[in-house]
């Protein structure tokens, strides 16, 4: 590969980045919302670096004239031609992010208790995230989802559908930099739980706090669960990680 | 991939001109809109085709993550080494470590603390500490130290194991002790000739401007390149190996702690991220997570993969079995005594 490819290559990664994460929300699939700026920095500096390896070979061709391989003295890297591939991965495919093929892979999420839960958000149903339902049910068995007589406010709560120990669980990735660290919050569903939709269906649950839970097959990690009162097919949101 | 052609070169400098095929004429430039092309014109079969097999379409979410993930470290790692390399002069360095090699390791491994960034970017900066004249000891010290004790990565560990403030501490002192214990096995047993840095004609430039972008492309390039390797071989490790097989091997001690060793080198997941996998690792002992959180960052197949490029594969192939086991023996031995 010589300079000039070499360029184009870093152009053409530089233009990746950043049309993942300027002109488009591409990048949210891959990795956290806080890493966005320093993409749009590294995309600027690859574009630069792109632009400069191409002119200043233009200017000063130096060492080797021309590509043509074999007679020159250093011999530029062959490995460069593997950074085609993420640049194809991020323009031409890219690749969804995660579901239920990878939730059913990895044990869920190990949650982290606290002393003390903050009362729900105001609203009825109160939207809430996954992560959140699954820690106030599984550490404060659900004492702090409750209204001021003692009964169990309504929550909402959206996710992808995966497969679960018993029927399907409504799941959220959770990310703390990759996709490749992902771990699954799985939240059973009881009562008026949906039947016969796919994997990887996006849902949208109201519902109310269940004393019920089951283990994940895969690491025995608690999953709680949610008693149904209604439910609606939704599109992915925009951020499909926790 | 220098080091390896320069046998070649020479015989083909002897060699008489070659006659101009019709390839010959063909540049890379030209290879590279080619496929382009065609890549362009079957987008929507190949995107199609993935999009039908769950196991391959998770492995492109995968592979492609970890690189936009390394990219920024990666890319400002590369620009930071471009500043070493060019214009931060030689004498600096002599100034600011000890003279004597042996003490040179320690300052140097304390260093990484004020770089906050993961492996990826410290790589081609230990490349560009040996071209300026740093013992390679102190500049392998630091290559180790700086992804596994920065601030960072230590804050990360602090919050993913709230219950285990040890782990922490452990992780650090661990760490340290590990690079700071390779540099003076370096200075002991290593041998010069291992570590084959490709000559780089451009840094000579006399324009420094020149030599900085020149340096930013070749390394980004290099080191960038083996990074896809490291990251294509990391996505089919965490594709295909389900975490219910992990779980078999935690109830046995030892054996969990070689599980997690090798797991660590396998899944080759940044250091700021890995304590989080290690806290849902749950059904592993303490002792065993540590060993993952301070063999990862040290060696991981992506780390492999650049060492091989900026180092030469002599080097890499003795440096990262070493590592592994002094890595793992430290970590576990730091476990047992902290959590015992």
């Amino acid at each position: 590969m010589n300079r000039q490819a070499q360029g184009v290559v870093l152009l053409l990664l530089g233009g990746a980045l950043l049309k993942a994460t300027v002109f488009s929300d591409i990048y949210l699939r891959y990795v956290k919302e806080s890493l966005q700026p320093f993409l749009i920095g590294a995309g600027a500096l690859l574009v630069a670096a792109g632009i400069m390896a191409i002119v200043n070979d233009l200017r000063a061709p130096s060492t080797n004239d021309h590509d043509h391989g074999d007679d020159k003295p250093h011999h530029e890297p062959r490995i460069g031609w593997m950074l085609i591939a993420p640049v194809l991965g991020l323009l031409l495919v890219a690749p969804p992010a995660l579901g239920a093929f990878a939730a059913g892979q990895s044990g869920s999420a190990v949650l982290q208790g606290s002393e003390l839960y903050a009362p729900l958000p105001e609203g009825d149903p109160a939207t809430i995230s996954v992560l959140d339902y699954a820690t106030r049910a599984v550490f404060d068995k659900g004492r702090s989802m409750k209204d001021a007589k003692g009964g169990n406010r309504k929550v909402l709560i959206s996710g992808f559908l995966s497969g679960g120990p018993e029927g399907k669980v409504l799941t959220r990735m959770m990310l703390s930099c990759c996709a490749a660290d992902a771990r699954p919050i799985k939240v059973g569903m009881s009562g008026d739980a949906p039947v016969g939709l796919p994997d990887d269906q996006w849902l949208e649950v109201t519902g109310v706090y269940t004393t019920k839970t089951a283990k994940d097959p895969v690491n025995g990690q608690d999953i709680p669960f949610i008693e149904v009162i209604q439910w609606k097919q939704i599109a992915p949101p925009r951020n499909q990680y926790e | 991939m220098t080091v390896t052609d320069r046998p070649a070169h020479r015989h083909v400098h002897d060699a008489p001109p070659a006659p101009n095929r019709w390839w010959d004429r063909f540049g890379s430039v030209e290879v590279l809109a080619v496929i382009l092309i065609l890549l362009v014109i079957f987008r929507g079969p190949i995107a199609a085709k993935i999009a039908q097999l769950p196991l391959l379409q998770t492995w492109t979410t995968v592979f492609v993550s970890v690189m936009v993930q390394a990219m920024p470290f990666l890319v400002f790692g590369v620009a930071l080494s471009a500043v070493i390399a060019v214009y931060v002069p030689r004498s600096f360095w002599a100034k600011a470590l000890p003279k004597h090699p042996a003490l040179a390791v320690p300052v140097a491994s304390c260093a990484g603390v004020v770089l906050p960034g993961c492996e990826c970017g410290s790589v081609p900066i230990a490349g560009s500490l040996m071209r300026r004249g740093v013992t390679p000891a102190a500049a392998l010290a630091f290559l180790l130290a700086a992804p596994a004790i920065n601030p960072i990565v230590l804050t990360a560990t602090a919050v993913a194991f709230p219950n285990n403030p040890e782990m922490v501490v452990g992780r650090g002192v661990a760490s340290l002790v590990v690079a700071m214990v390779m540099g003076w096995m370096w200075l002991r047993l290593g041998k010069l000739e291992w570590i084959r840095m490709p000559h780089r004609p451009e840094l000579d430039d006399l324009s420094k401007g020149r030599a900085f972008w020149a340096s930013c492309r070749h390394d980004i390039i290099h080191a960038g390149g083996f990074l896809v390797l490291g990251a294509m071989a990391a996505a089919t490790i965490n594709v295909i190996v389900p975490d219910a097989w992990l779980q078999s091997l935690a109830d046995n001690p030892v054996l969990s702690v070689f599980a997690l060793a090798i797991l660590a080198v396998l899944l080759s997941i940044c250091s700021e991220a890995d304590a989080f996998v290690a806290a849902s690792l749950s059904q592993f002992s303490l002792t065993s997570r540590l060993v993952f959180l301070v063999v990862g960052p040290m060696v991981d197949l992506k780390l492999i993969s650049m060492q091989t490029g900026v180092f030469g594969r002599r080097f890499a192939f003795r440096f990262a079995p070493t590592t592994l086991v002094v890595a793992t023996a430290l970590a576990a031995l730091t476990g047992a005594l902290i959590f015992s």
